[in-house]
């Protein structure tokens, strides 16, 4: 018997399932709002690359609204919405109904919270040292710590309750992120220790951590449930999503340091980093693997499920941003990217590309099978293909741009001719932004139908065995 | 309950232990980085002015880190660990959508340029695309006692009215101004990427030049000049070469740019200048000794850029002139 098989289903009860499907239906719809609010941020500081006087009052100054974008895209968007999805497999996969349904209530509010306060401590200009991802004041952070205990406590209560033997693959990852994303709160927020070149180390930890070792292995854990879900079938090797848990636990931590080569920071540490951001293919080469293998055979089915597109999607964008990832570490590499809007690219096309498909495939796959609605598939194609092709449009446009921009720098051209050399590529990343923008308004659309509207908008979006190229029984 | 304390618990505990190793250690470590050579902390004004610059964002833009690389040179000497001991929050930054702004006391020391860029970046710099700070300022119709008002380019001034900075701008100016690099003799640590970089990297150049060209044969490189003063000097003396009235003086038909004896005008880029009165008006601005940056054969390519364009038609001059009038000033 597989006990990774995630079509394991027992009922708990109606109440049980009702309590799940509106805490995940509610997780999702203040991710939505999150995901809408960010991003209407980001348009307009796309915007303001080509109109820097636009809106340049104190509390609509680029500096503040820039992190407000990036932290409300992590904390709001992509951290609550992943929570969501992982307390709705951690209770299906084990069996079992949530630990506590008042606990995923309280961290909610508390993801929240933090999210609103740190939102207007920043347009306020209480900004904790313009620190990548920890700029929300310090006892906001401590706010969005407290909602990832309760998350913990819940997830592990939940995983103890499970009427199956093993522990699914799935929680190993959700539950491993949380915890480990606690360490991460922690270390980001004792001040004692960090004092000029020590806060530099500790940032080049926080700031690849807080993707690697949260967005990452929750991600991860969303596909191992939800391509098995939609396809019917269990994930290819079981032993090699093991593998790469183990691996990317040891590797990922390590490559922080990566973001401040050529910084005066101790030449061991940076060297160490790139060690372990070339070591980095093994676990991201090999669950790639795993996840393109389970769909092996099923590629034709694609086409009959968004779901399975928009997962695909955010497989290759894993595939090749991890990829980016580890190139772009090379010393040689970083000569002329560092500094450039070929970095920006790089975090769009995996905190997008990869993270934000993910959940947009975890939660068109598993929402409906909470609530028993769907979105249409208008909906569905209108968010995908605009989602895609903005994005498209946004990353190869600063990638091409950022290296316009370093090669300037190269050949010692005055700086401003970089400034000057960029304007098409702002240009054209607006373009694609404003895509992007457009397709999570869509996404508002289809959460609030397979939320609040009719059933049967569309099919379930378990497609159920195939007889094409199916082998395993 | 076994199972899952052995999944959950050991992930947990590996990774502190990682997490030990590779960051909190390293940073405890790192905390106690002595100060380098002159690097002091911040004044009380100077603090003020960080956090300024850190309330609204500005290492979003700018960088505070240079590299042991041939293309961070023009930002300064490559950073030492000595110079980040007082610096928390760390502002090192993470892109270059504008300039670093590690040595930019040294290299913009004008507070006057720094409010008018302030108040809109594009009076001094056209193709600039950083936002304006007008918040930071007031208009005034009455001087305020002890106030200057900054003389902001006509086009770029409100219609009525004097502008004068907000104790925030006035800060963050001081903040901006303390950034600047303090030297470390004989300091290169660039492990064969970059070159030396304390020392003025003059005399072998200059020799080179002048001993491969004959004498009275000598044209000047003017791509590289007209490059060279966009990178160093348009900021001020504009694009145009007409300065900004009552900040900065023109160079386009200035007596010393067109004098046939060139030493003012060698001896002004190599040591800058202060308080000057140039055709009857007085620059309270500061200009920025080149003599530490620049090459003798780029300070002559600069000169020459200056004597050749805007009308101007002096006589080309020599690298080895630079090289003389270097020797001959302390």
């Amino acid at each position: 018997m597989h006990a990774g098989n995630a079509a394991h289903h027992a009922t708990t009860g109606t109440e049980h399932d009702r309590a799940l499907t509106s805490v995940f239906a509610a997780y999702t719809a203040t991710a939505t709002i999150w995901l809408v609010f960010a991003t209407a941020v980001g348009l307009l500081l796309a915007f303001k690359f080509g109109a820097p006087d636009f809106w340049a009052a104190k509390y609509l100054t680029f500096g503040r609204l820039r992190p407000i974008h990036t932290n409300a895209t992590f904390y709001g968007w992509a951290s609550i919405g992943l929570v969501g999805v992982a307390y709705y497999i951690a209770a299906r996969s084990c069996g079992t109904r949530l630990y506590s349904t008042r606990l995923a209530w309280i961290g909610l509010a508390l993801f929240n919270i933090a999210a609103i306060a740190g939102t207007v401590a920043l347009d306020l200009g209480y900004n904790d040292g313009d620190l990548e991802y920890r700029e929300w004041p310090w006892p906001i952070r401590l706010i969005f710590l407290a909602a990832l205990l309760v998350t913990a406590w819940n997830l592990i209560g939940t995983a103890l309750r499970r009427s199956t033997e093993d522990i699914y693959l799935s929680n190993w990852y959700t539950i491993a992120g949380v915890l480990w994303t606690c360490v991460i709160a922690i270390v980001g927020v004792l001040p004692w220790y960090q004092h000029g070149l020590g806060q530099v180390a500790i940032s080049g930890f926080y700031m690849h951590n807080a993707v690697g070792m949260w967005f990452t292995p929750l991600a991860l854990g969303a596909f191992y449930y939800a391509i098995p879900k939609i396809l019917s079938r269990p994930i290819y090797s079981y032993a090699l999503g093991v593998f790469a848990f183990w691996t990317n636990l040891l590797f990922y931590p390590l490559l922080g340091g990566h973001h401040f080569l050529f910084s005066p920071l101790p030449w061991w540490l940076q060297t160490t980093a790139i060690v372990f951001s070339v070591a980095m293919l093994v676990p991201v080469w090999g669950g790639s693997a795993n996840y393109l293998l389970t769909m092996r055979g099923r590629y034709r089915d694609m086409i009959h499920s968004y779901p399975l597109m928009f997962i695909f999607v955010a497989v290759i964008g894993y595939l090749f941003g991890s990829t980016q990832g580890t190139v772009e570490a090379f010393r040689s590499m970083q000569a002329i990217w560092h500094f450039t809007n070929f970095t920006v690219g790089h975090s769009h096309l995996t905190m997008y590309g990869f993270v934000t498909f993910a959940l947009w495939g975890a939660i068109y796959a598993l929402l409906p099978l909470a609530t028993g609605k769907t979105a249409g598939r208008f909906g569905l194609a209108a968010h995908f293909w605009m989602a895609l092709v903005g994005s498209f449009i946004y990353v190869i446009s600063l990638s091409i741009g950022g290296t316009v921009q370093g090669l300037d720098w190269v050949h010692g051209h005055p700086f401003i001719q970089s400034v000057v050399d960029m304007q098409p590529y702002y240009v054209w990343r607006g373009v694609g932004g404003m895509l992007m923008f457009l397709s999570h308004l869509v996404f508002g659309w289809n959460v609030w139908r397979m939320t609040s509207g009719q059933p049967g908008n569309a099919a379930s979006p378990v497609l159920g065995p195939s007889a094409i190229g199916e082998v395993t029984a | 309950m076994k199972k899952l304390l052995m999944i959950a618990g050991g992930a947990l505990g590996i990774y502190i232990v990682i997490v030990m190793l590779i960051a909190v250690l390293p940073a405890i470590d790192l905390s106690m980085t002595p100060a380098g050579p002159d690097v002091k902390p911040l004044t009380a004004l100077q603090a003020e002015g960080r956090d300024v610059f850190v309330a609204n964002g500005c290492s979003y833009c700018h960088t505070q880190q240079v590299r042991p690389l041939p293309e961070d040179k023009v930002f300064g000497r490559p950073s030492a660990p000595g110079d980040f001991a007082y610096q928390t929050p760390e502002l090192l930054g993470s892109e270059r959508t504008g300039p670093d702004l590690t040595n930019v006391g040294a290299t913009k020391p004008s507070d006057v340029w720094q409010y008018i860029h302030l108040f809109d970046p594009r009076a001094v710099v056209p193709e600039s695309i950083m936002p304006n700070f007008r918040f930071l300022f007031r208009v005034v119709d009455q001087l305020p006692p002890g106030e200057t008002a900054v003389p902001i380019p006509a086009p770029f001034a409100p219609a009525t009215g004097k502008v004068i900075p907000t104790q925030q701008a006035k800060a963050l100016v001081a903040y901006l101004l303390s950034l600047k690099q303090t030297p470390i003799p004989g300091y290169t640590m660039n492990g064969g990427m970059g070159g030396v970089t304390t020392a003025a990297p003059a005399a072998t150049t200059a020799t080179a030049s002048s001993a491969s060209v004959p004498a009275g044969a000598y044209r000047f490189d003017a791509a590289r000049g007209a490059s060279l003063y966009a990178a160093n000097c348009s900021a001020c003396h504009q694009a145009s070469g007409e300065g900004i009235p009552g900040a900065f003086p023109p160079l386009k038909g200035n007596a010393a740019v067109n004098d046939a004896d060139p030493s003012l005008h060698i001896h002004t880029v190599l040591q800058g200048a202060h308080g000057v009165t140039i055709g009857g008006v007085k620059y309270t601005s500061v200009m920025p000794p080149f003599a530490g940056q620049l090459s003798d054969a780029q300070i002559a390519d600069i000169i020459n850029h200056e004597r050749s364009s805007w009308g101007n038609q002096a006589r080309p001059v020599m690298p080895a002139k630079v090289a003389a009038a270097r020797a001959k000033s302390p």
